[in-house]
């Protein structure tokens, strides 16, 4: 069977702005999210993601106002994370036409959360984002990060993932903070230990420079790849991007 | 028009209503029975769990006006776990008791695929719809401004099984086995996917329910 994948757009908010960094640090601001997001709907992408990348260091989650306006006009699935902490914020942030949520911080500083916003609102609206970076400590592993890249957990990526299953994650979207914002591929080996650990979907982002890097990401087991840099820079289009996945033997979306 | 759309507290109801709003329709959000047994055109959305789905209906005296509707012919619509619903019953967590107004049951999306192998659940893909039980296409249904081939996104853990197969509207392919895409049955219309998270095809079949709720 010919394998397909989705591709999403990843959307970095900082307070009102579009923003992008290398490695997560160095931030850029790029412009008005919803004008992106817009754009990249109508190229034809297939997820829009939307992550308020500095929420957690503040306790809140600023993107209602951003998701409210997107859904206006957009009629594709959107999830956001960045800073939800509990069951009300996720509630709320549904309501202003979500239909997923992406957790980390909270979820590694209290796991039941996972559970919980699984019993809620099922398991396929729990999506359970990891911020993997390579262990120095641990070769050949890879620790969870969270605050957005700054603090370390002291899990082991591969098995955080299978607990968060475990407890409810109906799919996971990993990021390699050592390969974001550099395009210059993806980290497969992360990608083909988190895909063969875990049944659920896994999202895997951090790293894509072109289709080629989405077509070596589906391979190594990626059930959809987020994509910031490459789109954001206009370095490719979406429909682009979906013709170089296709041409790699992957199927994609047809718009 | 007017399209009520039923709330029992377990979706993201706004991308529903932005959909028919962009063909111009009015929409009623409502929990009460008596906005459901006086409505045009009903929507029943849904997220998450089959018997917290029933059992906000039933706690909001919603499951005898549904059936009322469905009896005299009210075009109704349900997607997801709003599809899942109208059948007679599900597997999720036990068994339990859905509206009965299609025939048939919802069962868990196997863990492995038709090879054998694992595969993905849930089953999180945009994916085509295929015309199903023996028709030749879509011509004078809801579903009939798609081309077979279309692709519309879908976001399920269970699958639902009519048991006549000319219920079965649309079918999709989901490791090399059919699952039931969009089930009809009488003036009730069920969809697995989203149509109002589909992009234009999803909005082409929104206009369509419109229509035959007009006629």
């Amino acid at each position: 069977m010919l394998k397909k994948i989705r591709l999403i757009a990843r959307l970095d908010v900082k307070d009102t702005n579009l923003v992008k960094g290398i490695q997560l640090e160095g931030l850029r601001k790029l412009g008005d999210p919803n004008a992106f997001a817009k754009e990249y709907y109508e190229q034809g992408i297939d997820e829009l993601l939307y992550i308020d990348i500095v929420a957690s260091l503040y306790n809140r989650n600023n993107l209602s106002d951003i998701v409210r306006k997107t859904v206006d006009d957009v009629y594709i699935p959107v999830c956001v994370g960045g800073g939800l902490r509990s069951v009300e914020d996720v509630r709320h942030i549904l309501a202003m036409g979500a239909d997923k949520v992406a957790i980390n911080t909270a979820a590694i500083k209290r796991p039941e959360l996972i559970t919980e916003v699984a019993e809620a609102f099922g398991s396929q609206c729990m999506v359970l984002s990891i911020q993997a970076k390579r262990s120095r400590t641990w070769p050949g592993k890879w620790e969870a990060y969270y605050d957005n890249g700054r603090a370390h957990s002291g899990y082991d990526v591969v098995e955080w993932a299978k607990r968060g299953v475990a407890l409810g994650a109906g799919e996971i979207l990993l990021t390699s903070v050592d390969n974001e914002g550099l395009q210059q591929g993806m980290d497969l080996e992360l990608i083909e230990a988190v895909t063969k650990a875990v049944n659920v979907p896994v999202i895997c982002g951090g790293g894509v420079g072109c289709g080629d890097d989405i077509v070596d990401a589906a391979n190594a087991g990626a059930d959809a790849v987020a994509c910031a840099a490459v789109l954001h820079y206009k370095k490719e289009n979406v429909q682009e991007l979906k013709d170089d996945i296709r041409a790699g033997g992957v199927e994609v979306r047809r718009v | 028009m007017k399209v009520t759309i039923i709330d029992y507290g377990l979706s993201n109801l706004l991308s529903v209503q932005h959909a028919f709003a962009h063909f111009g329709a009015k929409t009623l959000l409502t929990s009460k029975p008596e906005d459901v047994l006086a409505a045009d055109a009903l929507v029943l959305p849904g997220v998450g769990a089959f018997q917290d789905g029933m059992a906000g209906l039933e706690k909001l005296g919603l499951v005898e006006p549904i059936r009322q509707k469905a009896a005299a012919g009210t075009p109704l619509l349900g997607i997801c776990l709003g599809m899942q619903m109208l059948f007679d019953e599900s597997e999720e967590f036990g068994l339990h008791k859905g509206l009965g107004l299609i025939p048939g049951r919802v069962v868990k999306i196997p863990d492995t695929d038709a090879d054998g192998c694992p595969q993905r659940v849930p089953h999180i893909s945009w994916n085509p719809l295929y015309p199903g039980g023996s028709r030749a296409d879509f011509g004078g249904t809801v579903l009939a401004a798609v081309q077979p081939g279309e692709e519309c996104y879908f976001i399920h853990s269970y699958e639902a099984k009519p048991t006549d197969e000319t219920d079965c509207l649309a079918f999709t392919v989901y490791g090399g086995r059919r699952i039931c895409a969009a089930a009809t049955h009488g003036s009730v219309l069920g969809c697995q996917f989203h149509p109002e998270k589909s992009g234009e095809v999803g909005l082409k079949i929104i206009e369509e329910f419109m229509k035959s709720a007009d006629r």
